[in-house]
């Protein structure tokens, strides 16, 4: 999330799509009520009729993977109409910059954009930039009226997206589509506020990234980014999701969103050339350019004194993948498949549930020699080797299985969508032997750590070189069991030596201060051995470490800044900026300096994030400063040509990205179908689905197929959560309260549709796709409508996915009838659109 | 007198300044004999479901969980807990928890409980084993070189330092801390496949 969960209350308009916050976020619904009860109008686009949408103000249905059509008609809208925040669009976007003659929308290239090649499924992205002027800036028009300005650009590709065809593609009646349009686009004035809500109903597509890059476009023309009730904000699915994340359990991301090595970057300097955003504009922050010390001070906090100037502080034993290799979620089970992993771990993570096309997962893991498994409960994945189909003489992995402890049977902190990172305390002791997760990797550790100092082995100081000084030593000086607070510590960082404040660089022209006078004490950041107090205080020679940096400041000389329950909101915006801890640097909404007008004037002074005070003298002499939340950085606002920044930060250029020269898929959101679907035609081109996604299409895996617009599967289908159960239901399935209130796997059909296939409520019906099926009770409501889609009728059906065969009579996973196919850009699955059919059984 | 369930708590909890108040406690005090969490301490904690982190309050009694509730202090949910979070406490009062460790053999059709131990210690062969067989410490890659003015493509053993043999999905059901020491674990056994919940 840009904001966070009480921020809701600020907003005027609040857009739920791809989310339903009332049945999975239930406790966040009271400040959307709360909201609503100050006048705010609340959406709901889905193609169920959610209690979420039963809530809201408007609800619109669509079918499912058709995000891009809907918001596309909506960014049409705002220009149609000029509903846009000029000046915020202007100054805080590239939307005045100027693209290559060379480049080409599919309006103009049957739906592709320039630079395809089909051979490799991707995109040379070389007409996607920006025109240089000769010092290498980019080529700006300021008016936005050049037809190859982002702003023009934008405005003819969305010109394709009329409310007519959106309708026709997504199923909206027009007239609801455009209610929607003009509800939302009234918060482009300045002093409104309107906020996207979304989950994984936009990520599991194959072009998930894109449906939140539309939103994104439309809250920058809406100056709706950085401001309070603003921003785009992903309501994630676990209580540590967002933490698992920062803390890069990724195949691509280091701690801190540091990218990963590739082979071809040999050494570290290599590593920081290329990974090190440069920007010649005085007035960007540009703040990856710090990215240098980020990873030096990592790589001294996991090799710690091992880590040196000499050894490029152990860089060589950071494990690299090749250029452009991929090894996401999907590649591992089709390599797993394939029998090319002989060991695996799933630790606290149920994949033969979770996975989509499960049956591929569950086969996968039949190919292993040996699984280690971490949970609470027994589950799918554990025991796999019973499950339907199996024959368990025949599968010849061994398992694991090491129990955990639940989370209050231990001590640590976890990050909300919000990114708050809480503290908790531990109430008991674990269960049984059970042991918490952070004890079994320790043990393991040392096991390994004294094989490898003993045997020898492979690269032994890959691993013995670590550091793991953890506290709790035992008197041969062994650890005895870890100190969570020492490993909270290792990642908001030390100072491993003295460390002197350096003089800010010299611009262009400036003169060298004087020398102070001798004598006078130097002025320090910090001393060996203390906690680091942020992370603009890291440094890239190695006298600083942290293991995280976006958590610097998390465990400081202060104390443990996550367990901090202080209860005061002097904004009144509902920051409360005394309770945990947030980052980066507890900052609690971020690009806040959008929130205000270049003089750093707030566009809404009833609901100001931040605001510039130019009086207040500063310990450094300096005169202004910002007050309210933490700012984006401390520098004046941009209207302040000598010292001023624009408000993007993490933007080498300071500005935000309506045109998106980093995508795998094109700069901007084009409609694709998802790789099933029920039409034979893409309404917007030629191209039917996203040309730049992965599919999988190895004839040797019988597991992996699709079928699209196939008379046996005509029905859509979509999978969700409820409120009762928890991602694939490996707690509340064993939890007999909650599986009391929602015992077993449904399905759910409109009226029209049980009529047409005669099926009554509480029916058992089976349901197929082109990989597996499942049973489940019908229940006919009125929540699903059939699509009028171009000149046909399409239903549409729902499947929570929270159940699994290890629970006796609840039914099997829904994710057994999903397809294998990933997003452009991320690779996630696409769960939320595919084909089945469905019988009434008996 | 009506009292709220959050002035109780402040109430309850702070006794001697609540008794200087100069109102009439008695119904509290009376309300408060009959709760099983009386004398129970309390530890804050955060939901383990969602990510909407709603703080809640675990009250411990010689060791043993009796109570888990929504804490009124907490500014985002204030008390309030939905289904999942009000039951909690099963998690912990539950006879389906493995309490102890699991080992299924080649072609065993049941599980069979084993010590910490042994488990840790086959676990550790088995992957120092893999490691050492699939480790791989060059790998062949294509990469692009300027000679003079003319870009030329060439192909060159890269250090790479990977276990190919293993991979590794989880977890977002770990807290903070436990995910950078488990990162840090894998990558320094060499592991490049990586991976958990944020994927899905």
């Amino acid at each position: 999330m840009t904001n966070h969960w009480i921020d809701f209350k600020n907003s005027d308009v609040i857009l739920i799509m791809g989310a339903n916050p009332a049945e999975n976020h239930p406790v966040s619904f009271r400040w959307i009520m709360k909201a609503k009860d100050a006048g705010a109008k609340v959406i709901t686009v889905d193609p169920r009729f959610t209690r979420s949408a039963a809530k809201s103000d408007l609800y619109a249905p669509l079918r499912s993977g058709t995000d891009i059509a809907f918001l596309g008609g909506l960014i049409n809208y705002i220009i149609q109409n000029k509903l846009y925040f000029e000046q915020y669009v202007r100054d805080y976007t590239n939307a005045a910059y100027l693209v290559s003659g060379d480049f080409k929308l599919p309006g103009e290239l049957a739906g592709l954009f320039s630079g395809y090649d089909p051979k490799k499924r991707s995109y040379d992205t070389k007409s996607w930039s920006f025109q240089k002027n000769a010092d290498e800036s980019v080529m700006k028009d300021p008016t936005m009226q050049d037809p190859n300005s982002v702003f023009q650009l934008l405005k003819k590709h969305y010109g394709r997206y009329t409310p007519e065809l959106v309708s026709k593609t997504t199923g909206t009646p027009k007239e609801k589509l455009l209610e929607v349009y003009k509800l939302f686009a009234s918060t482009g004035k300045p002093d409104k506020a309107g906020t996207s809500l979304y989950a994984m109903g936009w990520t599991q597509h194959t072009v998930g990234t894109q449906n939140i890059r539309a939103m994104s476009i439309i809250q920058l023309l809406l100056g709706n980014m950085g401001v309070a009730g603003g921003g785009i904000n992903a309501l994630r699915g676990e209580s540590n999701v967002q933490g698992s994340t920062d803390h890069g359990l990724l195949f691509h991301i280091l701690p801190g969103y540091i990218p990963v090595p590739s082979a071809d970057l040999k050494d570290l300097s290599a590593y920081n050339e290329k990974n090190t955003p440069k920007s010649k504009d005085p007035q960007s922050a540009n703040w990856w350019q710090n990215r240098p010390k980020y990873m030096t001070s990592y790589l001294k906090a996991i090799y710690g004194a091992k880590a040196t100037k000499e050894n490029d502080f152990g860089y060589a034993w950071l494990p690299k993948l090749d250029p452009g290799m991929n090894a996401s979620w999907l590649m591992i089970f089709d390599n797993m498949i394939k029998g090319k992993f002989k060991g695996f771990f799933a630790w606290g993570q149920n994949p033969a549930c979770s996975g989509s096309n499960s049956t591929k997962v569950r086969n996968a893991l039949a190919k292993l020699d040996w699984m280690v498994t971490a949970n609470l409960f027994d589950n799918e994945t554990a025991s796999f080797w019973k499950g339907p189909g199996m024959d368990p003489a025949t599968v010849k992995t061994e398992v694991f299985f090491l129990p955990a402890a639940t989370s209050f049977e231990k001590e640590g902190s976890v990050s909300n969508s919000g990114r708050w990172a809480q503290w908790r305390t531990a109430a008991v002791k674990p269960l049984g032997q059970c042991k918490p997760d952070a004890e079994i990797i320790h043990e393991l550790f040392q096991k390994l750590k004294a094989m490898y100092v003993k045997d020898g082995g492979a690269l032994p100081e890959q691993l013995t070189n670590l550091t793991w000084n953890y506290g709790f030593k035992r008197a041969d000086g062994t650890i005895k069991s870890v100190d969570i607070h020492a490993v909270a510590k290792e990642i908001n960082g030390y100072f491993l030596e003295d460390v002197e404040e350096k003089p800010k660089p010299l611009k262009p022209g400036e003169k060298a201060p004087p020398p102070p006078p001798p004598g006078t004490p130097k002025k320090m950041l910090g001393k060996k051995g203390e906690l680091v107090g942020g992370f603009a205080q890291l440094q890239d020679d190695g006298t600083t470490s942290c293991g995280s940096w976006i958590y610097c400041q998390s465990y400081n000389e202060k104390g443990n800044m996550m367990a901090r329950r202080g209860r005061k909101d002097p904004t009144g915006l509902g920051m409360f900026p005394e309770w945990s801890w947030c980052w980066p640097v507890n900052r609690r909404i971020i690009y806040n300096r959008a929130s205000c007008d270049p003089d750093g004037k707030p566009y809404n002074l009833k609901k100001a994030v931040v605001y510039w005070n130019p009086t207040v003298v500063q310990p450094t002499g300096a005169l202004g400063a910002w007050v309210g939340d933490v700012p984006d950085g401390p520098w004046p606002p941009m209207s302040n040509e000598k010292e001023g920044k624009k408000p993007f930060i993490m933007r080498s250029d300071g500005v935000a990205a309506i045109f998106g020269t980093g995508m795998k898929d094109g700069p901007f959101p084009e409609h694709y179908e998802p790789v099933e679907c029920p039409v034979p035609e893409n309404f917007f081109s030629k191209q039917m689905s996203n040309p730049a996604s992965k599919i999988f299409t190895d004839a040797n895996i019988k597991e992996d197929l699709l079928a699209t617009n196939d008379a046996r599967f005509p029905l859509v289908a979509t999978t969700y959560r409820v409120t009762e159960h928890w991602q694939t239901g490996v707690m509340t399935r064993n939890t007999p309260w909650l599986l009391e209130l929602q015992p077993r796997q449904f399905c759910e059909i409109s009226v029209e549709l049980a009529k047409e296939k005669n099926i009554s409520n509480g029916d058992i019906i089976e349901i197929s796709s082109a990989r597996g099926k499942i049973d489940a009770v019908a229940m006919v409501t009125l929540r699903m409508k059939p699509f009028k889609i171009g000149d046909r009728m399409v239903h549409e059906i729902g499947l929570p996915w929270c159940f699994g065969w290890h629970t006796p009579g609840v039914g099997d996973s829904a994710n057994l009838l999903t397809p294998t196919a990933g997003d452009a850009n991320t690779m996630i699955p696409e769960t939320k659109a595919f084909m089945v059919g469905i019988a009434r059984k008996g | 007198m009506t009292v709220s369930r959050r002035d109780f708590f402040k109430l309850s909890g702070s006794g001697i300044a609540a008794a200087t108040l100069g109102f009439n406690l008695a119904p509290v005090e009376a309300k408060a004999e009959d709760l099983a969490i009386r004398y129970a301490k309390e530890s804050t904690t955060i939901c383990p479901y969602c990510s909407v982190g709603c703080g809640m309050i675990v009250h411990t009694l010689g060791g043993n969980v009796i109570n888990i509730e929504g804490d009124p202090d907490h500014p985002i949910n204030e008390g309030s807990l939905c289904p999942k979070g009000s039951s909690v406490y099963q998690l912990r009062d539950n006879k389906a928890r493995v309490t102890k460790p699991m080992y299924r053999a080649a072609g065993a059709s049941e599980w069979k409980e084993v010590s910490w131990d042994w488990a840790l210690d086959e676990i550790a062969l088995k992957v120092k084993k893999n490691r050492d067989a699939s480790f791989i410490s060059t790998s062949k890659i294509k990469i692009k070189e300027k000679i003079g003015t003319v870009e030329i493509e060439k192909e060159i053993d890269a250090v790479v330092n990977r276990t190919m043999g293993m991979a590794s999905v989880g977890s977002a059901a770990l807290d903070n801390e436990e995910c950078y020491l488990y990162q840090k674990f894998l990558r320094g056994l060499g592991l490049v496949y990586i991976e958990h919940q944020a994927r899905i």
